[in-house]
């Protein structure tokens, strides 16, 4: 069995960090939060064996669409930027 | 109050529905025999130790033409809905001088980092879509750390439509050189040394060229939004 304290330390996080995503006023935390879990979902698929899956969800999952999140973003409010 | 019941209902009737394919779960403690097939024809076939890239280029690589072309479209729909107005796109906001000097450091070792995932595909994890996002990620960071900073479009283009030729003309050659039923077989280039770069027959080859194409369609997905987003 892989380091089963470290997944359910993830599974919580990414739980926790779903439900701030939902529940948070801001948006650009909820944003943030998303990529968390992408984050922590790319870190399950290590630790159960499958780098190559890992590799796409953290550049894709975490990376990408966070941005491409953020310029949306920066596109409806109009002005603040990073 | 009664849209959150209407939500709690849903939800546990989603939950009775899908509990039969939760029951029955389990670990697998061996291969099924199409899966063992792939494992061991991986290695004794194609020379590779990389199974997934096995599958992903090789047993199933018309599902990565697929892939590839659905990925090029999605592209040429966002250049297409996101390049109308090009009056703005002169005075965008430079990046602070953190941001910069991180980037003059980092992208070119970013770089490098995404080629060396796309070559060595079929050796360790990764591969020309993974080694793709990075660049493309190195790009994102050029783009906005320097405000003059412009590449090519039509290079780009240029680039991205080559390379997704290149790899049809591979997956052709295949057909050509080992006679019917063998589209995009990479076996007619020599196996190499088992564990080379060279080796596993044209895979780092067409890897490398879909590497190419992915990193140079998200590259001008990035450009797009941020001349739209950076006024």
């Amino acid at each position: 069995m892989p380091d089963l304290m470290a997944l359910i330390l993830l599974v919580l996080l990414s739980l926790i960090a779903a439900l701030y995503a939902i529940f948070t006023k801001k948006t650009l935390n909820a944003v943030i939060a998303s990529g968390i879990i992408s984050l922590s979902a790319s870190i399950i698929f290590l630790i159960y064996g499958a780098p190559d899956v890992a590799m796409t969800e953290a550049t894709i999952g975490a990376g990408l669409t966070t941005v491409v999140f953020l310029y949306a973003l920066k596109q409806t409010k109009g002005g603040e930027d990073d | 109050m009664i849209k959150y019941l209407l939500v709690f209902v849903a939800l546990i009737g989603m939950c009775i529905v899908f509990y039969p394919l939760v029951e029955d779960f389990g670990t697998l403690t061996q291969l099924n025999p199409l899966a063992e097939s792939y494992v061991k024809g991986s290695i004794t076939d194609l020379n590779m130790p990389n199974t997934v890239t096995a599958v992903v280029v090789t047993y199933r690589g018309l599902d990565t033409l697929g892939e590839v072309t659905v990925l090029f479209l999605a592209t040429a729909g966002v250049g297409f809905l996101l390049r109308r107005k090009q009056t703005h796109a002169a005075h965008r906001k430079a990046g602070t001088e953190f941001l910069r000097t991180g980037a003059d450091f980092l992208s070119p070792l970013i770089i490098i980092f995404g080629i060396y995932i796309f070559t060595h595909g079929h050796l360790s994890p990764g591969g020309g879509f993974q080694g793709g996002v990075v660049i493309a990620s190195s790009i994102l960071l050029l783009v906005m750390a320097n405000a003059s900073f412009r590449f090519s479009h039509a290079l780009l283009h240029f680039s991205e439509s080559l390379s997704g030729a290149a790899y049809v003309v591979m997956g052709l050659l295949g057909l050509l050189l080992l006679g019917a039923a063998s589209f995009l077989d990479p076996r007619y280039l020599p196996g190499g040394v088992y564990l080379s770069l060279f080796s596993a027959g044209a895979v780092p080859l067409i890897y490398s060229f879909i590497g190419f194409k992915v990193g140079a369609e998200l590259s001008s997905v990035i450009d797009s939004m941020h001349e739209e987003g950076g006024e």
